[in-house]
């Protein structure tokens, strides 16, 4: 064969026993506790799209981690997640979080992470009796800069360099081609070299992170790619599942995170920690203010801690009112924290301000800099953003999977293997983890660890699995290589080869993707409205961006992984507007509205929604699937 | 709010086909002009500001420039990242600079061994995770 050019790729088969799809926390968790449990004789592989050291949600830092239970009980850890999700969440799947998340943060610790401790305990691991920082009940301050690189050391090391494929984009999952409903590979493409992968399995674990930039994001110029969640998650976990037939869930729910405007830092230590307060324009605080309105979404308005979207929905009233700019007045919270302070304690209370923003947004002590803002001396706006999908979060959608075997759930909630999905031999967790929040870093990372531990059960229960891949592997390759052929076909025919009536770039498209979602799909522009109808214009319009997909254009290997990422926006983008439309009432007010269902439901919709893709068919079936509470929440001091 | 390469100090990594910020970038964007042998982030506006090629460029040749569609010039945020700490140079809009210095790990690199002083597998049917040998899980 001759060498291999852009557009004559190599084709590359391999065959290992579990591969690992993704390179972030819940994939580095997988790849390390896989590791333990699998004899020699199971390969493991891991195929990132990015490098290790720096690649998912985490590759920047952190300055918290958001779970760690310490003195809390699993039960409260359900309990609040519950909540925060407005009562729709798997207890199993959360509870199973939640018991384990402790003893992977003692990991983090021994491994090299700075956790802070109170003055008491200086010096004493967490697991040795160390008091940690609480900037919540359930959040512990960290130096996180290292984080990613730290945890993803580990991960290499256990898995061994051999076995880790970096700028590697796995872009489709492949059926088993003599059984039913079985995973049995994955195909992609090398963004280095003109190298097309087909990877045979016995079992896939998919954590691929979330979706972002499937709204017009609210910047406009160059602060495109300066997202909240990484710009980098394309929703790929969830479009791959789908299109071999996983079943999805809650892929209504999104998150709106209110955040420091335009540069999105993280809001979390300057309420919980440093005690500040956010008022509208008029120094009013908008919770209370609000209160009422929040009541008509009872019982959620009484729990702890008022649920993230609807302290959102009292903002959004605050602002279509004219009553902004919302603000979080950080003077006088540090005005308060310093009474008391020796100059050389205030010192460190500004640098612990700051931090928070360097360690993991960077970005927003830009924008501070740019604007001469300090926190000591000037209140800074708050805004809520453009829409994101993802499961680990303050959000809960994503892929159905079977929960831990040895709690007291419904059957139909433990099917299978712990974190395997509906198609048989396929796993997922993080963000790719459907109706179970509130994960983060650490959470995510365990989550992991339980699918790579379930991945190797599975393996050695299915010992004489031969992968056999549906399809023919040229036309796969032929398909991957879709816009390379556009590109090459038809670059001539203009005289500007972006502008050209045969292709779509690949940019184009995420902003006309933008565009519908925006205005269809309760993006900012609406105030995050919609209705029937315009979800149905929305899916109309959709389905033509589908079609025109097939025209995307790839001039070089980065547009190609531009082309596939944006390929995976759009069926995950149909996945929530197909379940928007589906839900009818509101669930999540300050997040979404359903316009012409304004009120919550609970009669008719405290329940799952669930969709389905037929692989063969390619057709979407929508379904209600029963809750049920494990643990018994309570609301008010009523039993809910 | 893209990154920047200083002409003068980017040396292309001395003529490898891949640089340090190009490994490094979670999103694909830098990139390596082989005739010039100097590197530049292709897509501008698709840059998170995670700064992880600035803080891997071995002769600090990267920084990062706010988006200018909303941010006022002038300001700057540069990091100086060793193996356990990282500084933090903050260039003001109106020429204040603060500088913050925090730890970031505890341990040398790549000291960590992942299965060391660490249980064996125990039982692949257990909900226990290899670490929890010797624990009680509570369950529901």
């Amino acid at each position: 064969m001759s060498e291999a050019t852009f557009g004559n790729p190599q084709i590359v088969e391999y065959k290992t026993d579990i591969l690992i799809v993704g390179g972030g926390m819940a994939a580095c968790g997988a790849a390390f506790e896989a590791r333990r449990w699998a004899g020699e004789d199971v390969k493991i592989t891991l195929v990132d799209k990015a490098a290790m050291d720096r690649s998912g949600a985490v590759a920047q830092g952190l300055s918290a981690i958001n779970t760690y239970l310490g003195e809390n009980s699993p039960d409260d850890y359900v309990r609040m997640v519950s909540a925060d999700l407005m009562g729709i969440t798997r207890d199993d799947l959360v509870y199973d979080v939640g018991r384990h998340v402790d003893d992977t943060v003692h990991l983090f610790e021994e491994w090299g992470l700075p956790i802070w401790k109170q003055k008491e305990t200086e010096g004493v691991a967490l697991k040795d009796g160390g008091k940690p920082v609480r900037s919540g009940r359930w959040q512990i301050m960290i130096n996180g800069e290292s984080y990613k690189p730290i945890v993803a050391e580990a991960a290499k090391k256990a898995l061994g360099i051999d076995n880790i494929f970096e700028r590697v984009f796995i872009v489709k999952l492949l059926l088993d081609s003599k059984e039913q409903n079985r995973i049995a590979g994955a195909v992609g493409f090398s963004v280095r070299e003109d190298k097309i992968y087909v990877f045979r399995a016995n079992a896939i674990i998919i954590a691929g992170g979330g979706a972002v930039n499937v709204f017009r994001p609210r910047s406009t110029g160059e602060g495109m790619g300066r997202t909240w969640y990484p710009v980098w998650n394309a929703g790929s976990t969830y479009a791959m599942a789908a299109e071999v037939g996983a079943e999805l869930t809650m892929m209504e729910n999104r998150f709106v995170p209110t955040r420091f405007k335009d540069g999105y830092g993280p809001v979390g230590a300057w309420f919980l920690l440093f005690k500040s307060k956010a008022t509208n324009g008029f120094g009013e605080d908008y919770v209370k203010k609000n209160a009422h309105m929040l009541a008509e979404f009872a019982p959620y308005d009484t729990a702890a801690v008022v649920p993230t979207c609807l302290r959102n929905h009292a903002m959004l009233h605050e602002m279509k009112e004219g009553r902004g700019p919302i603000l979080m007045d950080t003077p006088s919270a540090m005005k308060a924290l310093g009474a008391n302070m020796t100059p050389r304690e205030a010192k460190h209370l500004e640098a612990e301000a700051w931090e928070d923003f360097l360690d993991m947004c960077i970005g927003q002590a830009g924008v501070w800099a740019g604007m001469n803002i300090r926190p000591e001396e000037t209140a800074s706006e708050l805004m809520p953003t453009e829409p994101y999908l993802l499961g680990s979060h303050s959000g809960c959608c994503g892929i159905w999977v079977s929960g831990p075997e040895d709690l007291n759930s419904p059957a139909e909630w433990k099917w299978g293997y712990n974190r395997m999905t509906t198609v048989t031999g396929l796993f997922t967790a993080g963000d790719g983890v459907g109706a179970s929040g509130h994960k983060f870093s650490s959470g995510s990372h365990t989550e992991g660890r339980i699918a790579g531990k379930n991945a190797v059960r599975f393996v050695r229960d299915h010992k004489g699995f031969d992968p056999a891949l549906k399809g023919d592997i040229k036309a796969i390759a032929e398909d991957i290589y879709l816009p390379v052929r556009n590109y090459f076909e038809h670059k001539d025919k203009t005289t500007a080869e972006d502008v050209n009536p045969h292709y779509i770039l690949p940019r184009m498209l995420q902003m006309r993707l933008q565009k519908i979602m925006d205005e269809y799909v309760a993006g900012t522009s609406t105030y995050y409205q919609t209705n029937g109808k315009l979800l149905q214009m929305g899916l109309h319009y959709l389905t033509m961006l589908k079609e025109d997909s097939q025209k995307m254009r790839a001039k070089d290997l980065h547009e190609l992984l531009r082309a596939w990422e944006n390929y995976h926006r759009i069926v995950t983008a149909e996945a929530h507007l197909r379940h928007i439309l589906f839900r009818e009432e509101t669930r999540y007010p300050g997040f979404f509205y359903r316009s012409d269902f304004p009120k919550l439901d609970e009669a008719n919709w405290k329940c799952f929604v669930n969709s389905r893709v037929d692989p063969e068919t390619k057709e979407w079936t929508m379904m209600k699937k029963k809750h049920v509470d494990l643990v018994e929440k309570h609301y008010g001091g009523a039993k809910h | 709010m893209p990154t920047f390469v200083h002409t003068d100090k980017c040396d292309g990594c001395k003529g490898g086909q891949v640089a340090v910020c190009m490994y490094i970038c979670p999103h694909d964007l830098m990139k390596l002009d082989t005739a010039r042998m100097k590197a530049f982030n292709q897509e501008p506006d698709q840059c998170w500001e995670c700064q992880c090629c600035v803080k891997a460029c071995p002769q600090q040749a990267i920084e990062v420039r706010s988006f200018q569609d909303w941010v006022p010039m002038g300001g700057a945020v540069i990091p100086l990242r060793t193996d356990s700490a990282i500084m933090w140079t903050i260039k003001f809009r109106d020429g204040e600079v603060k500088r913050f210095k925090f730890p970031n790990r505890t341990t040398p690199v790549d000291s960590i061994d992942p299965y060391g002083n660490k249980p064996p597998a125990g039982d692949l049917d257990s909900p226990y995770l290899f670490t929890e040998a010797g624990k009680t899980l509570p369950t529901i």
